[in-house]
């Protein structure tokens, strides 16, 4: 082992997050749809070469990516394993793999991976890869996020590990393949391709610096940096008091069962280790919000690094941290249990790591955010029969901390997606946005109150009419406030019918819903909880609310 | 234009107030530096015309100015009141939907007007440029009188989709401007007919914000120059490098935010080009951050947009300067996994570094030059303390670096050095290797008091060709003033597809941009030598939001030739330099065309900075121990201004001046070029 000192280690760790970070910049800007390229739902790394834990991430990656994709690497390792056992060839330089399994690697299927070895000297020195989020992969609703699926068939196509390159040359049967499975073929061409371009920036800085400092040095500040990321979290760990907390949230439902789930952790502090159990947790459903063990263990880690946000982004913080995720709950599912709505259950597993962290740390807690993507689809055909899908994101608020008032209509913890420009939207599909508002009296009460959730109300502009379809969450179980803290209001959608408006008997899950030209849909999202008492809140801040036309402050609990 | 030949460059810091005098006739060239009077810095700025003569005698004076960036950052803007397309109000609050930052939940956001200053009014623009709802103009007024009456100073009218049809919001604006009582009003359409609400939303709200605040800084100075009777032309220089007028920037302040740092870019450019070095990064270590900027073919990199804090968003074309948290006052610590870190903390310019020994304890990067004997104790640079105190230097490193690490203090200030070497490099290695460009071919150019300590390792860790320190490293901002070319900008979307494109209808609005912008160029007073037109289009292959820049190699007397082909292998040529792979069969879009007129002012002779006279033997002032790579060594320490055209020094050597230090590592030369630039190479 080569002896690293203290200075080369502190310039390596700056000079490999930065090849990361370009590699998701590179990406971002050549991408196809909005959903990488404006919501960043996109993620860069170099990864262990027997193990695929993380090594280097970028400092932009969409965090759930980042706990998530070392067990899509170790998956092509496995695969490979498997194949060299099996006689069946093994890995050889200029090989790239594509897969989007969501058991094998976490998340779901519009999520596609790809994986490259970085070979030195004929030898795999660590892998690379890639992951983003592509538009449509077919499935009985554009954009895969079907509210009915019941198993993972119904939600597009499922790619396992294949190889796209093979030495260098690229294997156009596979790109057909893809090509024919999704409504928007040259959407997902052009994110391949940016996704390729980042993979190949990637290698050829990789290289350059392993050229420049050595292998072996390279290789010791990986390794001294994942002990250091393991020293940080267990120093973390360790200001905590020891005890055990429990707590529970709930999904409303899966969206063909309507009745609601349970995420219940016992979470364990014992000197400078964690333990996290899930197994009283409810188990596997019908609907799509069942996940894998591996996007539940990449769900704590984002919930782990927003508390402690000074541990650096790699495998070594999760050494000191035991999980249990039986498969018997919905949280450790294997195929073929649907898993389209997986952001709802990781959304809500994040805020219960951070009620039990409140019970044990209140000077550090934060509120429970907003807690649901809510993914509205808005499709139909255009004069000349061509297909148009609308779709993204809806954004809620913060919980309220011990320093502030929660962010007013923010991101989810999960992702750092902005959200596209009505403009943008509008110019791009037959739709019109009514309203485009900031909810008032959304945000939990408190000393701090929650963050303001938002109002969208969009109008069908095509004399065709649209089809919508949404799956969010927090129709009925409302965000929780911390330390005195009350909840944020519920999310609610209404679409207009000929009698009327009405909302979906599943709260926030509906498909099929047929708009038409001048009938709307609005959504009112919710606001995070409120941390402290609300009596103990100051006169001005109440004063200011009030004057705002927001008078969230004195919302009862 | 006035029959006086002397213009004076004057660019205002926080600190220091810093002027550049050059008489046009005589090829005269003088520098000032005078203290900035905080608050009121109409009395620095005067006090620093004054030392050249009678401020009445000054033909021409332009300004670099960071009034509107400290007004951002301090939050120190006008009442702002706001009225939108109903429904709208709130989208200044509510952003892009994003947050501080990637890690941590924490952390809120309070925009320039609160939801109360902020009114609706019926009214609706499609997205294709279809009015849908007049506007009611009666509401309008109305809404006006009722922010006037909550106290707002500046009013900003921004509705939907007004970047496609600009009806409404220009008729908003009229009506209001009957009830309004100043002139501080905008419409987004006239800041920024650009898509994109938030951006078109928050740079407009800015610019409002600033309106006051500029205007009346600009008042002051004006009162202060009538009171000393001067009749010259006054200009501002933009965050874009080029010059406007006081008439401009009292109605655009928004494109002052970068003033000041711009001049310096411009500058540099402009030296090195006369040095016959066409390529160059600019590198401005300061107290709190470093900056750099890529100058490529003699061309500062423009950016489209900037962030100034969470949520105050900036679009507006600037020179694209690359800051990051590593300047002297950056405090080094070791973390509890044993990694060594410099900064973002800083202790700034108060308390300072230990060796200001004004109440700081923690050691920071000058701290470390100063252990290493880089920065000479008894003559610190600015002249405001007579002595550093270098014992409290080393015991902080060794307490907080050294000791956690099993370092030496001279060890840990080295290792301090190292690792704040890298960071700079990390910032020169983002506009450089990552934009595309090969660092062999360009040269660092130091400007501003730091800079020219680490040339040595930004030459050697970034593989950079070599590096050149100007003659004045300390005022290359007023410099630039002096320099910069007259320029207005221009963006408006367009939204067209590059098939069936009606070229001439394109042309067209070229045309119009162009002209308009060439005229505000030729009405600026100050002497150029010739106006230049240049065009701009942001394009993508549909489907992409974001969009690459081709420019268009046609001036307003070619826009015959403008076509659907032309614009494609536009399109294509800067997509290809860009990212590996076209996109063959996708079809093509234009965004947004962007227009700039450039007036190119006449040549300046940086001759004139050139030493007259001197000897190498003269400028020697004997030598000190300096600490290079893991030892003491003597180093020669060298008068810089008094060394002669053609005087070579190598290094180890320590080159010293009032307002900089350049620091020569061993295997470094250093010559004297004919303008008095230190051309730094390897051995």
């Amino acid at each position: 082992m080569t002896t690293l000192d203290p200075v080369t280690f502190s310039i390596l760790t700056g000079r490999l997050e930065q090849i990361a970070d370009e590699m998701d910049a590179t990406l971002y800007r050549s991408a196809f749809n909005p959903i990488i390229a404006e919501a960043r739902d996109a993620c860069h790394g170099l990864y262990h070469a027997e193990t695929g834990a993380t090594l280097v991430q970028g400092q932009k990656g969409l965090p759930i990516f980042v706990g998530a994709m070392a067990f899509a690497v170790k998956a092509v390792i496995d695969k490979v394993a498997a194949q060299e056992a099996g006689g069946r060839g093994g890995l050889d330089d200029g090989d790239t793999f594509i897969f989007n399994d969501p058991y094998a690697g976490g998340t779901h299927l519009n999520d596609f991976r790809l994986v490259r070895p970085l070979m030195r000297g004929g030898r795999i020195f660590a892998w690379l890869a890639s992951v983003g989020h592509w538009l449509d992969i077919g499935g009985n609703v554009a954009g895969g996020y079907n509210p009915r699926a019941e198993e993972c068939h119904q939600e597009g196509v499922l790619i396992p590990p294949v190889k796209l390159f093979r030495k260098g040359v690229l294997q156009q049967d596979i790109v057909d393949i893809l090509a024919a499975n999704s409504r928007v073929p040259r959407s997902n061409w052009g994110d391949l391709n940016g996704q390729l371009n980042a993979l190949d920036l990637g290698e050829r800085r990789f290289h350059a610096l392993i050229d420049e400092y050595g292998d072996g040095v390279v290789m010791a500040a990986l390794d001294a940096a994942s002990d250091r990321a393991e020293a940080l979290m267990r120093a973390e760990i360790a200001k905590l008091p020891d005890g055990a907390y429990s707590f529970e949230d709930y999904l409303d439902n899966d969206g063909i069962v309507d009745e609601r789930l349970t995420i219940a952790l016992d979470l364990t502090v014992a000197g400078d280790t964690l333990r996290l159990d899930f197994s009283r947790s409810s188990p596997p459903c019908r609907g799509p919000v069942n996940i894998a063990y591996s996007t539940a263990v990449a769900a704590c880690y984002v919930a782990l690094k927003h508390m402690f946000t000074s541990v650096p982004a790699n495998a070594g913080c999760l050494r000191p941290i035991a999980f249990d995720i039986p498969g018997t709950t919905f949280l450790g599912v294997g195929a073929p249990r649907p898993v389209a709505g997986y952001t709802e259950t990781i959304l809500r597993m994040i805020g219960v790591v951070f009620g039990a962290l409140a019970k044990a740390d209140p000077a550090r807690a934060t509120a429970a955010p907003f807690g649901t993507i809510n993914a509205l689809s808005i499709a139909g055909h255009r004069a000349n029969g061509d297909r148009w899908v609308m779709f993204s994101f809806f954004g809620g608020g913060l919980g309220g901390n011990p320093q502030s008032d929660g962010l007013n209509h923010a991101n989810n913890p999960i992702s750092t997606a902005t959200i596209p420009p009505a403009e943008i939207l509008e110019a791009s599909y037959p739709i019109m946005f009514t309203q485009w508002a900031l909810r008032p009296e959304s945000g939990g009460a408190g000393e701090h109150r929650g963050g303001l959730g938002a109002i969208y109300e969009i109008e069908v502009l095509d004399p065709r009419g649209a089809d919508v379809s949404l799956l969010g969450e927090r129709g009925r179980h409302a965000p929780f406030g911390v330390a005195g803290g009350g909840p944020g209001a519920l999310n609610r959608f209404t679409f207009d019918t000929d009698d009327g408006p009405k909302e979906p008997p599943m709260a926030s899950k509906i498909t099929g819903v047929t708009l038409k030209q001048g009938q709307r849909v609005r959504l009112e999202t919710p606001g995070g909880g409120g941390w402290g008492d609300p009596m103990r809140r100051e006169k001005t801040a109440i004063d200011k609310d009030a004057a705002n036309g927001l008078a969230a402050g004195s919302r009862p609990a | 234009m006035t029959g006086r030949s002397t213009i004076v460059g004057v660019d205002v810091g926080g600190t220091f107030t810093d002027l550049a005098w050059f008489d046009e006739g005589t090829r005269r060239f003088r520098t000032a530096k005078v203290p900035s009077n905080r608050g009121d810095e109409a009395v620095g700025f005067i006090d620093g015309l004054r030392r050249f003569g009678p401020v009445s005698e000054i033909g021409a004076i332009i300004h670099g100015t960071t009034v509107g960036t400290n007004a951002l950052l301090e939050r120190k803007g006008a009442k702002l009141g706001l009225i939108t397309t109903r429904g709208f109000r709130d989208v200044l609050e509510m952003r892009r939907r994003d947050r501080p930052q990637t890690w941590g939940l924490w952390g809120d956001f309070t925009p320039v007007a609160e939801r109360a200053m902020r009114l609706e009014v019926s009214e609706r623009t499609l997205a294709d440029g279809a009015i849908r709802q007049a506007v009611d103009l009666e509401e309008v007024r109305a809404a006006a009188r009722a922010l006037l009456a909550k106290g707002a100073e500046a009013l900003a009218i921004v509705f939907i989709n007004a970047y496609a049809n600009p009806a409404n919001e220009r008729a908003a604006f009229e009506a209001a401007r009957t009830v309004w009582p100043n002139d501080h009003i905008a419409f987004s359409a006239e800041i920024l007919p650009e898509i994109r609400e938030f951006e078109r939303t928050s740079t407009t709200a800015l610019n409002g914000y600033l309106q006051p605040v500029v205007s009346s800084y600009l008042g002051k100075l004006d009162r202060a120059l009538a009171a000393d009777r001067f009749a010259g032309s006054f200009h501002i220089v933009q965050s874009n490098g080029g010059v406007m007028s006081t008439a401009a920037a009292r109605k655009f302040p928004i494109r002052t935010a970068l003033s000041g740092p711009a001049a310096g870019v411009i500058a540099a450019g402009a030296i090195a080009a006369a040095a016959g070095v066409a390529d160059i990064i600019t590198a401005d270590l300061g107290g709190t951050s470093f900056d750099v900027s890529l100058v490529a073919d003699g061309k500062p990199a423009l950016a489209a947009q900037t962030t100034i804090d969470f949520g105050l968003v900036v679009r507006t074309p600037m020179v694209e300067i690359t800051t990051i948290g590593a300047g002297g006052g950056s405090i080094a610590h070791v973390d509890a996994g044993g990694l060594l870190a410099v900064g973002p903390e800083s202790a700034g310019s108060r308390p300072g570094p230990v060796c200001y020994a004004q109440g700081n304890d923690r050691p920071t990067l000058t701290d470390a030059n100063v252990v290493l004997g880089r920065i000479n104790a008894e003559q610190p640079i600015g002249g405001t303390l007579s002595r550093l105190d270098v014992a409290a230097a080393r015991s902080a490193i060794l307490r907080h670096v050294g000791e956690p690490l099993g370092l030496s203090a001279e060890a840990a200030a080295e290792a301090i050095v190292r690792v704040a070497n890298a960071k700079m490099s990390g910032a020169i290695r983002l506009v450089s290797v990552e934009r595309g460009h090969d660092p062999a071919k360009f040269t660092a150019v130091p400007f501003g008091g730091g800079g020219a300590l680490h040339v040595g390792a930004l030459i050697s860790e970034v593989g950079l060709k070599g590096a050149l320190v100007p003659r004045y490293p300390g005022i290359t901002s007023a410099l630039g003033c002096i320099i910069a070319d007259i320029r207005s900008d221009h963006v408006q979307t367009i939204n067209a597809s590059v098939d069936g494109l009606d070229g001439s209808a394109l042309a067209r609005r070229m045309d119009e941009a162009g002209r308009a912008a060439r005229d505000i160029v030729a009405a600026s007073g100050l002497a150029m030598e010739r106006i230049d037109v240049l065009f701009e289009l942001d394009m993508h292959y549909i489907g992409q939001t974001h969009t690459v820049a081709a420019p268009l190699e046609l001036g307003l007397d070619d826009l015959a030739d403008v076509s659907g082909p032309l614009v494609r292998a536009a399109f294509e040529t800067a997509y290809r330099k860009a990212f590996s792979r076209l996109l063959t069969g996708i079809p093509i879009r234009i965004v947004n065309l962007r227009t700039a007129a450039i007036g190119r002012r006449p040549a300046f002779d940086l001759k004139a900075l050139a030493p007259e006279s001197g000897s190498v033997e003269a400028a020697r002032r004997g030598s000190r121990q300096v600490w290079f790579d893991g030892g003491w060594r003597s180093a020669a320490i060298w008068d810089r201004l008094a060394l002669p055209v053609g005087a070579v020094v190598d290094g180890p050597a320590i080159l010293e001046q009032p307002d900089a230090a350049t620091v020569l590592d061993p295997g470094l030369s250093a010559r004297v070029d004919g303008f008095g630039n230190l051309m730094v190479e390897r051995g």
